[in-house]
This record gives C-alpha cells, structure tokens and sequence, in this order.
C-alpha cells in the first residue's frame, strides 16, 4: 500500500499545507489544537475539497486538481474513526457495524460482521444501542464499523480524547492490536505526543496548516528539524547558540559552551530534552556545570526540577529536569551547587 | 344534522397535512445542503404564504389557478377544475402550511447533519439513503411535530379557502366557512356547535403534539447521552 498525498486547503482566513507519504507505515499526525489535523483527514476521506494538490493510493487518484478528479467520500474506500465515534445511535451495534455493507450478499455481511465482532470483543453487545456502550466499547464499535467495508485507508481522529483518562491506557492497547492487523494505510490524528509515539512509526508535525517535520518516529524525537518541531514534540530546554568550532557550540542564554554529537556551522539554536538532563557526582568533564534549584513541581511518579545555571542570562530558571521519585529522593539532601550534565549524545542543534 | 363541514374539515387537513408533510420535508431535504444567494431568495418564496394574509395567498391562487390564466386554462383544457372544488380547499390548506411544515422539517435536518451523515458518506452510503435511514429515522420527532402543526392550522384556514374554492356547502364549506356563515345568518347555536368541534379537534392535535413532545425528550436525551 503506497498512499501519497499533497494538497492546499482554504477554510476561510486558515490555509493548510500538507504533504505526505507513506508505504504502509502508520503514520502519526502531530499538532495543536487549530493546526490542521482534523482538516487534513477529512480532505483524505473527501469530506473536504482541496483548492489543490493530489491525492492517490497506490497510484490511483482519489482527487487530483490537474485531472480535474474528486472522488466523493462514498467511492473512497476510506475507513474513518470520529473524534465521539458518530455511531448511529438507532442503530444496533450489529447494524452499526454493517452499515456499509449494503451491496454485499447478505451471507457474506453476516460473515464479516461477525468476524469482526469477534475480533474486538463485541460478541455480546450486538443487539445494544450505541447510548448502552461504554465509552471503550463505543470505540471498538467505531473502529469496527469503519474497518468493515476493508477501506484502502483508515482514518483515527483523536480516537481515545473521548474516553475517561483511566482507561485510555487500556483502550490504547487494543487499538494498537487492531491496528496491527489491519494491511491498508493508516492515518492517526492526535494532540498526545505519547499516544503517536506508542502508536505509530512515521510522524507528521502540524502547526498552523503548515507541516514543521515528517519522518522516522525516532528521528523527529532525536532530532527535530526546527525550534518549534521541537517544541512540538515535547522538548522545554532551548538556548540560542552559535558554533564554536571543534564540535563545540557556545549556548547564548545558558551561558556554557557545549560538546555536540552532530554539530552544525548554521547552529541557532540548541535544546536537550527534560528527562535528557543528567546530574554529575563529580565536578569536571565533559559539558557539566554547576547549577541550583530555582523550583520543583511534583507528579506522582516524577519530579521536575527548575534550574539556574549561575552563567546564564536572566532572572528565571534555565533549565528544566525531569527525574524519578527516587533519585529525587537522593538528590535532595545533597548540599548546593549541583552538577548539570548535558550529554553531547542528547543535545541537538537547529539552523533556526 | 349536516355534518359535511367536519367531515370535509377533516378530509381537508389530513390531505393538506399529507401533501405538505411530503413536499416540505422533501424540499427541506434538497435545501439544506446547498448555499446560495439565489436559495435565500427561494427561501422568501417559501415562507411567503406565512407573512401573507391568507385572502392575499387564496387570491394569488385564484389569480393563477383560474380559467384565465395560463396554467388554469391548461388545467381546465385537461378537464381538472380546480377552482372552487374540493381540491381547491386542500391547495389553499396546504400552500398556507407549507412554510410551516417546511421551517419545522429543516430544523429537524439540520439537527441531524453533521457527523453522522459524514460518517454514513465515507461508509459508502448514497444521499438517497442518507436521507431516508439516517435523516429521516432520526428527524423524526421533530417532523412528527411539524405535521401536528401543519393539521391545526390546515384545519383554522378561512380566507384561502374562501377565496379559491368558495363556501359550497357539502363541497369545499369547510369548519371556519360554516361558522362564518352561521354567525352572518344569525344561527347562534349553529355557531357554537361548530366552534366546540373545532375546539374538539384542535384540542386532540395539541394532545398528539403533546405526546410526541414527551416522546422527543426522551429520544433527544439518548442522543445526547450518546455523546
């Protein structure tokens, strides 16, 4: 499966920009609230129409502005997962499941209908109505519904914002084992940067319909292309930089001069993230520096520390560490000044 | 006793209410997916028979159903005589309901629209069968409310009907012709007969409305739960 996609939206003053490939790799869209996601899906599934681009699966256009092609949502074969599920609410959940399969011999929708209530545990609940489902097993009603008519491409928007944060966990797994299953390309919308890092393999950063970075999982965590892309993706230590020579960087606002893995003669800026920041027994070496809490906010199984380095700019902290209970325990009654360690290996530098 | 003014009250408001029910819902349906400057218009078109009084819509009727003019001659050439006949008291009837049945039906569209007809669209569902089992099935209540109007009011109609299709007792002197008459004739009692059936009737489509009401409730709470 081969899904490419590049395409301009208008939604009154908003403009998005997308463009994006995949082989079959889930991919995982990335973003704030108002940056595009949900827009980007809907112009898949052709509940949108672009003012332009392409879009096509495994080579056949789905729309396509040059060729004047706009395949209506009905004739896409495009499975789609609604933020609150949209299931019929008077319909069964058999019948929400079979919804799509009208053209089929009715041996047949029984045969699929009932292979897929097997395989996401329905098997119970068929003759329920939606408002009798818990919010989980409205989900897998859902993805059932929408996996059925066996669509090219299968489309989540937010599939577990709906559900009560207890259970996210839990619904979280079986989605990941339905989604294991399924042959097609997926497209996974979400604002959780865990949820999209769990989930899927390739990345798609959104930010005001413009794409920040697209690729590799581990790539885009390791090394965002840009401040914000890193921003995005969850990093909170930035310092303006400028290269030193060496595989040195000095940071303009931490005030040190750094050992960089990959450095970079265009360096603007350098970041490392929270759990990356590390904490030296001995003075000396490589990139570490003394520093002292400014603050400590508390979570139940971590702590998340505020530093100042004594060289940087600034009256606030410039630093922020996240460390488990435990070793917060260590550290805390250990006297001040404490030694920041910022492995070359984690830090990264950006041209911006 | 003649009761042929309830008889053909009734027979009138279940037909306009019939009428009505089908072409306002219909055109509720085609309307609610398009925008445009040009449907604003059309809009206007719709609900003139609500702003209008009803002897200004019964003499437009007359003015284009009538032998003189185009369509009314074509009509007659073709042997319908529509003016001042039975037909005549449900046309007037269900054009002065129309707006009624029409708002209330988009209304209840309007309310469905949205991901569940999307998510019906991408489960490879044409309109047609959008409409009828998902729009329909769900706007329901609020239909169900819109014809309980539409009869109340099919049932009240005075001037259109006087007008178009005239007071011919035992043909188109429908309730509001016959008491009309009753009182300009000095028949009191004749009057007030009348006006307690109408009262009757009116009173049971109230209670209908009532119900479904209730009934809505409850439907429009499952939804919401759903959410």
């Amino acid at each position: 499966m081969e899904f490419r996609a590049e395409f301009a939206v208008r939604r009154g003053a908003f403009r998005l920009n997308v463009a994006l490939e995949t082989k079959g790799e889930r991919v995982g869209i990335l973003g704030e609230s108002g940056a595009g996601k949900t827009l980007t899906l809907r112009t898949v599934a052709g509940l949108e129409r672009p003012e332009r681009g392409r879009i096509e699966i495994d080579g056949s256009a789905l729309y396509d502005s040059v060729h004047g092609i706009n395949l209506p949502a009905r004739e896409r074969r495009a499975g789609f997962v609604f933020q609150n599920y949209a299931l019929f609410p008077h319909r069964t959940v058999e019948e929400n499941i079979g919804f799509g399969l009208g053209d089929l011999p009715r041996a047949e929708q029984d045969a699929r209908v009932g292979a897929l209530k097997e395989r996401m545990h329905l098997g119970g609940l068929s003759g329920r109505y939606p408002r009798e489902l818990s919010g989980g097993q409205q989900q897998r009603v859902a993805l059932a519904r929408a996996l059925a008519g066996e669509p090219r491409i299968l489309l989540l928007d937010e599939p577990l914002s709906a559900l009560d944060f207890h259970l996210r966990g839990l619904v979280e797994k079986e989605l990941l084992d339905s989604l294991a299953e399924y042959r097609g390309v997926t497209l996974y919308v979400s604002h959780s940067l865990e949820e999209v890092y769990r989930l899927c393999d390739v990345i798609l950063v959104l930010a005001g319909g413009r794409v920040l970075a697209s690729g590799p999982k581990e790539e885009i965590f390791r090394r965002p292309p840009s401040l914000e892309a890193a921003r995005l993706t969850g990093c909170k230590n930035f310092s303006r930089a400028r290269p030193a020579g060496n595989g040195m960087v000095e940071a303009l606002d931490w005030g040190v001069m750094l050992r960089v893995a990959q450095p970079s003669a265009q360096a603007k800026h350098v970041a490392i993230r929270a759990n990356h920041v590390a904490f030296a027994d001995e003075p000396g070496g490589e990139n570490v520096y003394s520093c002292t809490l400014a603050e400590s906010t508390e979570t139940p199984f971590r702590r998340t520390l505020y530093l100042r380095l004594p060289s940087g700019n600034g009256d606030g902290f410039h630093l922020q560490a996240e460390v488990p209970k435990d070793r917060w325990e260590q550290m805390r009654s250990r006297p001040e000044p404490w030694k920041v360690r910022l492995d070359p290996e984690r830090l990264f530098v950006m041209a911006e | 006793m003649d009761l042929s003014p309830m008889r053909l009250s009734l027979e009138t408001s279940f037909a306009a209410t019939a009428v009505v029910t089908v072409t306002g819902t219909l055109a509720a349906g085609w309307r609610i997916r398009r925008r445009g400057a040009a449907l604003e218009l059309l809009d206007g078109f719709f609900l003139l028979p609500l702003v209008l009084p009803p002897t200004v819509v019964g003499f437009l009727l007359l003015l284009l159903l009538g032998r003189t003019s185009p369509l009314g001659g074509l009509l007659y050439e073709l042997g319908a005589r529509l003016v001042f006949s039975w037909p005549a008291t449900v046309i007037a009837a269900a054009v002065t309901t129309f707006p009624l049945m029409y708002m209330t039906a988009r209304a209840a569209l309007e309310q469905v629209e949205g991901p569940l007809v999307e998510a019906a669209r991408t489960l490879g569902a044409s309109e047609g069968r959008i409409f009828r089992e998902i729009l329909l099935p769900l706007a329901w209540p609020g239909l169900a409310a819109g014809m309980v109007l539409t009869f109340a009011r099919a049932l009240g109609d005075f001037g259109a009907t006087l007008i178009l299709a005239g007071d011919i007792p035992g043909r188109t002197q429908t309730l509001p012709l016959a008491i009309f008459f009753a009182v300009e004739s000095g028949d009191t009692a004749e009057a007030v007969r009348w006006s307690l059936v109408t009262v009757g009737i009116s009173l049971a489509a109230l209670g209908a409305l009532n119900l479904w009401t209730r009934h809505r409730k409850g439907l429009a709470m499952r939804v919401v739960q759903q959410d």
